[in-house]
């Protein structure tokens, strides 16, 4: 007997099932596909034309090269450090190993605003490296060094928390297993451990990407957001916005949201993969 | 015993210490110090250096207590509604099967992939007056932009995921034969949610509420677009930071940032104390 027959009133729930998921469908539509929809259907309000010229104006495209290039040089960063950290805490026992995971996670909690506000003070103007800074002419804030910086401390934990987990399921028997036919540390990595965390090192390196992409709080702080030197994408989106260009400000928001876009079917397509 | 592991003699066992360890271990720690201890550091000299009197004095001014009253009031709607629509969402995906649910199941991610900025724009635009939204509510007499509600708006909005996501595994690994038991028992179907599926993942919910509260607290992008950023009316915590920071005023900035900061850390502790709760409730009911 399944559970459901032996319920006492079956109408009655059936109609209590209904009721839930109407809801559930209708909050979600208001709360969460409207602002999606929204931004495409603003974006384009104007026709493809403007929409084009808008993309293509060469402040627009500047703040499209700087946030790639801040995603190419952090990503890569990160699934490094990523994969050094899944390795050290999943493959090996050592005292400190729960405050490492916490450490790992801590930028978070953390407001990207906050981390900001660190990194000024650690190399602004008036802080703690700036006069060292100053003297070797060094350009740390309010230039690319300062946004790559405050980008890695947010994405910090994307690729771990990813990778982490799964390294801890599989064990390391097919390691060990290695070692004793004789395999180098690389041989190890590339051979054995590699093919089993492709999927989630991939799905992690694709969030890292999201987020470095997207990432506001913190770059607006360090970045001095001077238009057309340093302002990225998400940057420009709140300057056309301040300069009442709405349909500009959602064009540029429309190019992010393609990235997330594309981060979310990634996830479906692994969690396909995952369930096959 | 890393050395005694590896010294001739050694029983094979010691074989089980797998190369690199030294390299991702050291990597792990200089990434970590470089990029987050040494910054949050600086922050916390920062602090030191205006001493309790100037800290207090900065954080006792009205516009700052104004900042937190009005950051602290937003995030507890953001969060109680993000706690009934999360425990909604969860139960419905887990429980039911009907078309479109993979897709709805997929739109609780939207709000951690799409860019806050972006978040922050669409929702301004559709709940002006002029908007989507806003066309509804304007005239009867509900402004969202600008308001409170709207900073509560942008908190929850960027939120979501935490409270669904938390509780959904929970959900799915619930054993069914002790609801079956209940319901055998003569229970009605809400007797049996509120006496035992609810106590079940009570710990996953709120430690899900938890992370919910502390993104909400810490939420900047999405905000400064819904806010209007007037000082004591619309104004949060971290915008004031900001404001600080562009008057170069660090020592304000940075006293505001140690109180969320402090806000943040207490938070994470008492999530990771809620989510190990959570996790003995789990090998407890297995």
């Amino acid at each position: 007997m399944t559970p459901r027959s032996l319920n006492p009133a079956p109408g009655q729930s059936r109609r209590a099932e209904r009721a839930l998921i109407g809801l559930a469908v209708v909050l979600t539509l208001l709360f969460v596909a409207a602002p999606l929809a929204y931004i495409f259907a603003r974006a384009l309000s104007e026709g493809w034309q403007v929409y084009a010229s808008n993309i293509l104006h060469p402040v627009t495209l500047h703040a499209i090269w700087l946030t790639t290039i801040t995603a190419l040089i952090v990503v890569p960063l990160n699934v490094a450090f990523g994969i050094a950290a899944a390795w050290a805490v999943a493959k090996h026992r050592f005292p400190g190993r729960g405050l490492l995971v916490t450490m790992i996670e801590i930028p978070f909690s953390i407001s990207p605003i906050i981390a900001g506000i660190c990194y000024l003070l650690l190399y602004g103007r008036q802080g703690l490296l700036g006069p060292w800074l100053q003297a070797n002419d060094l350009q740390v804030m309010f230039a690319l060094p300062g946004i790559v910086l405050v980008t890695m401390f947010v994405t910090a934990p994307f690729v771990a928390r990813e990778v982490l987990p799964l390294m801890q399921a599989q064990g390391s028997e097919q390691e060990q297993a290695a070692v004793t036919l004789g395999a180098s540390g690389w041989q190890i990595f590339t051979r054995v451990t590699l093919p089993n965390i492709k999927w989630a090192l991939l799905y992690g390196a694709v969030l890292c990407t999201a987020r470095a992409v997207g990432e506001f709080g913190g770059v607006s702080v360090v970045s001095g957001n001077i238009r057309g030197q340093t302002n990225t994408l998400p940057l420009h989106v709140e300057l056309l916005f301040n300069d009442l260009n709405a349909v500009g400000a959602f064009a540029a928001a429309s190019t992010l949201t393609l990235i997330a876009l594309v981060a979310l079917m990634v996830k479906a397509l692994l969690e396909g993969r995952k369930a096959a | 015993m890393t050395r005694a592991a590896t010294q001739p003699g050694a029983p094979i066992r010691a074989k089980r210490v797998l190369p690199g360890f030294t390299l991702s271990l050291g990597t792990t720690l200089l990434y970590l110090t470089l990029i987050v201890l040494i910054p949050v550091i600086a922050l916390i000299l920062k602090g030191a250096e205006i001493g309790p009197a100037g800290f207090w004095r900065i954080v006792s001014s009205p516009r700052a207590v104004a900042a937190f009253q009005i950051t602290l009031t937003a995030a507890v709607i953001a969060t109680v509604v993000n706690a009934l629509y999360g425990l909604l969402m969860a139960w419905v995906l887990v429980r039911y099967e009907f078309p479109g649910k993979r897709l709805l199941d997929a739109l609780m991610d939207v709000p951690f992939a799409l860019p806050t900025a972006v978040a922050g724009l669409s929702l301004t635009a559709l709940f002006s007056a002029n908007g989507w939204f806003g066309a509804v509510l304007h005239p009867a007499g509900v402004p969202v932009v600008y308001t409170l509600l709207g900073i509560a708006l942008a908190m929850a909005f960027t939120s979501i995921p935490f409270v669904v996501r938390t509780v959904q595994p929970v959900l799915e690994d619930l054993d069914p034969a002790l609801e079956q038991a209940a319901v055998t028992l003569g229970a009605r179907p809400w007797t049996v949610f509120t006496r035992v599926v609810f106590p079940a993942i009570l710990p996953a919910w709120l430690a899900g509420c938890t992370t919910a509260f502390a993104r909400s607290l810490g939420e900047f992008g999405a905000i400064v677009f819904i806010a209007g950023n007037l000082p004591f009316q619309t104004e949060i915590a971290a915008l004031l930071a900001f404001i600080r920071l562009e008057e170069f005023d660090y020592n304000g900035a940075a006293a505001i940032a140690l109180v969320l900061l402090g806000f943040a850390l207490v938070l994470l502790f008492v999530s990771n104390l809620l989510q190990s709760w959570a996790a003995r409730y789990r090998e407890g009911a297995r």
